[in-house]
């Protein structure tokens, strides 16, 4: 509920300032622009500041909002009501066409080719005989209820506020989420969000049309308040402008596109009336002025101004612990079986001409501490991607439970209890230590975006956070349940990162070098935890390079050189084993 | 269709191409070596192509001020950035750098602006106003930010293009310029004129190309650039300046942008908004090149070109959307042949 006053209060204040006496009728308009604005800019903040896909070509998802509403109201005498899921439609069915292309585009790539297609359609619009080419489609009916004609800025102006604050509160539902949480890891790349079961392709597609049906949701309303539509305010200076306007807010927060509308248009405002004034009304200046305080305001602030704001707001957000009483139901036990858990069998990478991993068979048996270890670049981290599905062998094969698991992605193979770590950390930096590891239990929760978005999502949601917290604890971090996962120490981060493995409820756990970076009461705590969990059933599979770690713990060692392997055994007959010490000391002499 | 229209076509879409391709390896370069996808080239365009078409017409440019100006802006980075460890030689390099030779090249502009100077002067003093101001673009608007995201660089970039555009209309007007061709001379092959314009367009395009060709493969700068662009942090542990590499890649660019605006300004009317369009379709080449290959995107500003030329002749209506959407088929067949690497990217 502390979320939900202050949206109260704003809503209240918004209602209010159109019955202030003596508010001028032209800050009203500036208001509606600004909501305009802020409806396209909270997309933005999804798509870009939260999901990490830079779009330029927003302005035209608005271009496809507001000639749908037109062209049915005007050529076909439509209700204005009526042709707001047309619009929404045909901007969502828009983004799906052009999302499928351009959510695949990696890096780069994909902003430039929003920018192609921006500016493609922006001459679309001004070509096309039914859209009127250049001079647009004017006449469109204003929006009615019963006999009132929203005909002035100060009618229209409830509508639109109305829609910025639903979508606002409904963005914030859909990133408090279970689908909140796997759009927010897409930014920090795929691999670990996919390990833990994030269809990321249907994720970027998903958020990508989001932000395209809140454009369209900005056009129809614009459509609607200008009574026309022509290409210009479609093109791809307003997209520019639009991503602008989430960066000078703060792209990562939905209440930054707000702001960052608001700052900007009433900038604009200001240099275009106050300008002319000290210079004359010579020239542009005002696009001047413009650009140069933007190049400014990047230099001094980053992130954008909301982040700032809320670092100097004296009221803090108190957090919750959640409650650990919901439970997930825990996965089936598998058929009692004689055969090994894991199998690999004559597996192989090669990377042209390096053969990373050649032909390395082992099995991980139930109840079992298996130990992979060797050199640096022995082959230990591509032998995790070739079981966990992040690479496919070049050769051989991997079965679970006797199941070849063939070129199944990532999703497929965390669904089957196979859960690990990264050698290289990759947990979200700016969410919390619980929102990270209940990205852990994605699959085990069912609630889809538009739950999420209502809140129907709740009762889903608790067990999920419930069984987060219940990890946490049981590795020893209740503490810094809700710290920020980057300011954790390196050590503390991997322990989160088994955490975040340990809520898939995993039959087996594959560690890659959990003990780096630890102190040695942790390595303790962390040797006592892998015990634990085998005594409760789990199979582990660690890559570590801590020999007293390693040899205390592991029921069996299996040792990797040059992608081969070299020996296997429990750890007194590896420690005896005089190839391995070759291979770690070199040639005795 | 006939032989003649194609040939026409052909030859118009080839020129335009080798336009393109001079922006799209300008952008490749300052991409590669700074990660700013440079949306101000077009301005560059368009202020070497007014600035020389000002100066034929015998005016004084406004962007020789704006030079000055960005200079001294420049120069004050410079001492705010060192203030700590402020020391003579510093100082007067960077007054040098920032102070005297803006200085000097606005001089000779207002001692030569109006006395009728010939030709290849006036695009001497466009090309060396429009490299001043690329080079104190980089020092005052992305030296600053050279550690952030490829986005916050976007957007700085963005608001430089809106700036330098507001200038473009301050100093130039809303009215459309043209500027004297390079040679009046032509020849006639077959049914195809070449005006000696055109000529010159292919041929500085050559020489351009196998100019960056030679400075990357064979000088130190060149390598360091190239360095730069692979790894900066690896580049900067054996010493090399990166901020020095950003400037030289700014400078270039700035050269090669004024370059292509003198170059189409006697063929075609550009307004101070013009060179956005223009260097967009750069970027085009510049994309299907994969901002990483200038080979591939000069052969891809020669595809741009034509097919630009091919459909304002059969859909001028449609000409732009083609040219864009030229790019999807190109962008999903890269992404289909290379599936989308993990970045680890704040």
């Amino acid at each position: 509920m502390m979320q939900r006053l202050p949206v109260l209060v704003f809503a209240l204040l918004m209602a209010a300032i159109p019955f202030v006496p003596g508010v001028p009728p032209f800050w009203i308009v500036l208001l509606d622009n600004i909501g305009l604005a802020a409806l396209v800019a909270m997309g933005l903040v999804l798509l870009t500041g939260v999901g990490g896909l830079t779009s330029f070509g927003q302005a035209a998802f608005c271009g496809f909002g507001a000639y749908t509403t037109a062209v049915l109201t005007t050529t076909y005498g439509f209700s204005p009501w009526l042709t707001l899921p047309a619009s929404l439609l045909v901007a969502g069915v828009a983004a799906v066409l052009l999302g499928l292309v351009t959510v695949r585009l990696s890096g780069h790539y994909l902003p430039l080719g929003t920018i192609a297609w921006g500016i493609s359609l922006y001459y679309l619009f001004g070509k096309l005989e039914f859209l009127g080419r250049n001079d647009g489609i004017s006449g469109i009916p204003p929006l009615s209820i019963g006999t009132l004609r929203m005909l002035d800025p100060g009618t229209i102006y409830f509508v639109i506020w109305t829609a910025v604050i639903l979508s606002a509160v409904l963005s914030m539902n859909l990133l408090d989420s279970r689908t909140g949480r796997a759009i927010r890891a897409l930014r920090r790349g795929h691999i670990a969000a996919e390990a833990f079961g994030v269809r990321t392709a249907r994720a970027k597609l998903m958020v990508f049309i989001y932000a395209a049906v809140l454009a369209g949701l900005s056009g129809w309303l614009y459509a609607h308040f200008q009574r026309a539509a022509n290409p210009t305010p479609f093109g791809p200076q307003a997209g520019i402008e639009y991503l602008f306007i989430a960066v000078v807010g703060g792209a990562g927060y939905v209440w930054g596109g707000v702001l960052g509308a608001a700052i900007v248009i009433i900038l604009k405002e200001a240099l275009q009336s106050y300008l002319p004034m000290l210079f004359g009304g010579q020239g542009q200046l005002e696009l001047i002025v413009f650009g140069v305080l933007l190049v400014l305001l990047l230099q001094l602030a980053p992130t954008g101004v909301w982040p700032w704001l809320m670092s100097i707001w004296p009221l803090k957000r108190r957090d919750t612990r959640p409650d650990t009483t919901p439970t997930l139901p825990a996965r089936p036990a598998p058929p009692a079986s004689d055969g090994p858990l894991l199998q690999v069998k004559a597996a192989r990478k090669q990377f042209g001409g390096v053969i990373a991993v050649n032909d390395v068979s082992f099995d991980v048996g139930a109840r079992e501490i298996v130990a992979l270890i060797g050199p640096n670049g022995a082959g230990k981290s591509t032998t995790f991607n070739l079981i966990t599905g992040v690479l496919h062998a070049s050769g051989g094969n991997v079965a679970i439970r006797g199941r070849d698991l063939g070129n199944a992605p990532p999703q497929d193979i965390v669904g089957l209890g196979i859960a690990r770590t990264f050698q290289h950390v990759k947990l979200v930096p700016d969410m919390t230590v619980l929102e990270n590891v209940a990205i852990g239990a994605h699959l085990r929760g069912h609630a889809g975006a538009i739950a999420s978005m209502l809140r129907l999502d709740r009762a889903d949601e608790a067990k999920l956070l419930a069984e987060a917290t219940r990890q946490i604890d049981r590795v020893g971090l209740g503490d810094q349940i809700h710290q920020l996962a980057g300011s954790l120490s390196l050590g503390q981060q991997r322990i989160v990162e088994i955490a975040r493995a340990l809520c898939v409820d995993p039959s087996l756990l594959l560690l890659d070098e959990p003990a780096a970076g630890l102190r040695h009461l942790e390595k303790q705590r962390l040797a006592d935890l892998l015990r634990q969990l085998k005594g409760g059933g789990m199979s582990v599979l660690l890559v570590e390079h801590d020999m007293g770690f390693v040899m205390n713990l592991a029921d069996r060692i299996v040792v990797l050189d040059f992608g081969t392997k070299i020996a296997e055994g429990t750890p007194s007959e590896i420690k005896a084993n005089p190839d391995v010490i070759k291979a770690y000391l070199g040639a005795v002499a | 269709m006939n032989t003649t229209i194609l040939l026409f076509l052909l030859q118009d879409g080839v020129t335009n191409g080798a336009v393109y391709a001079l922006l799209g390896l300008a952008l490749v370069l300052v991409f590669a070596v700074t990660r700013v996808i440079l949306i101000p080239q077009g301005e560059f365009i368009t202020f070497g192509a007014l600035t020389y078409a000002t100066l034929s017409a015998g005016n004084m440019p406004g962007t020789a001020k704006l030079a000055m100006a960005m200079g001294v802006v420049a120069f004050l980075f410079d001492l705010f950035t060192a203030r700590r460890s402020l020391h003579g030689k510093l100082i007067l390099r960077s007054a040098a750098l920032n102070l005297l030779l803006p200085l000097a090249i606005l001089g000779l502009t207002m001692a030569l602006a109006g006395k009728g100077t010939p030709i290849a002067i006036n695009i001497a003093l466009s090309l060396l106003i429009t490299a001043a101001i690329g080079l104190y673009l980089y020092r005052i608007a992305f030296q600053p930010l050279a550690h952030t995201s490829v986005l916050v660089l976007l957007i700085a970039s963005v608001g430089s293009h809106l700036a330098l555009q507001g200038f473009g209309l301050v100093f130039f007007g809303a009215e459309g310029l043209r500027g004297p061709t390079i040679s009046d001379a032509a020849v006639t092959i077959g049914p195809l004129r070449f005006t000696g314009q055109s000529i010159a367009v292919y041929c500085i395009t050559i020489a351009l190309i196998v100019g960056l060709w030679l400075f990357f493969g064979y000088t130190l700068y060149g390598k360091a650039l190239r360095a730069t662009a692979v790894n900066r942090l690896g580049a900067r542990l054996v010493g090399i300046r990166t901020s020095l590499s950003g400037r030289i890649a700014f400078l270039l660019a700035s050269v090669i942008g004024a370059v292509s605006g003198i170059l189409i300004v006697p063929m075609t009317t550009l307004y101070y908004d013009t060179g956005f369009l223009i260097g967009l379709k750069g970027f085009i080449a510049a994309i299907i090149g994969g901002l990483v290959s200038y080979p591939l995107t000069a052969i891809a500003a020669l595809v741009v070109g034509t097919v630009e030329a091919f459909s304002s002749f059969y859909a001028s209506n449609f000409k732009e959307v083609i040219v864009f959407t030229l790019i999807l088929p190109v962008l999903v067949l890269r992404s289909l042949a290379a599936p989308a690497a993990e970045e680890e990217k704040d």
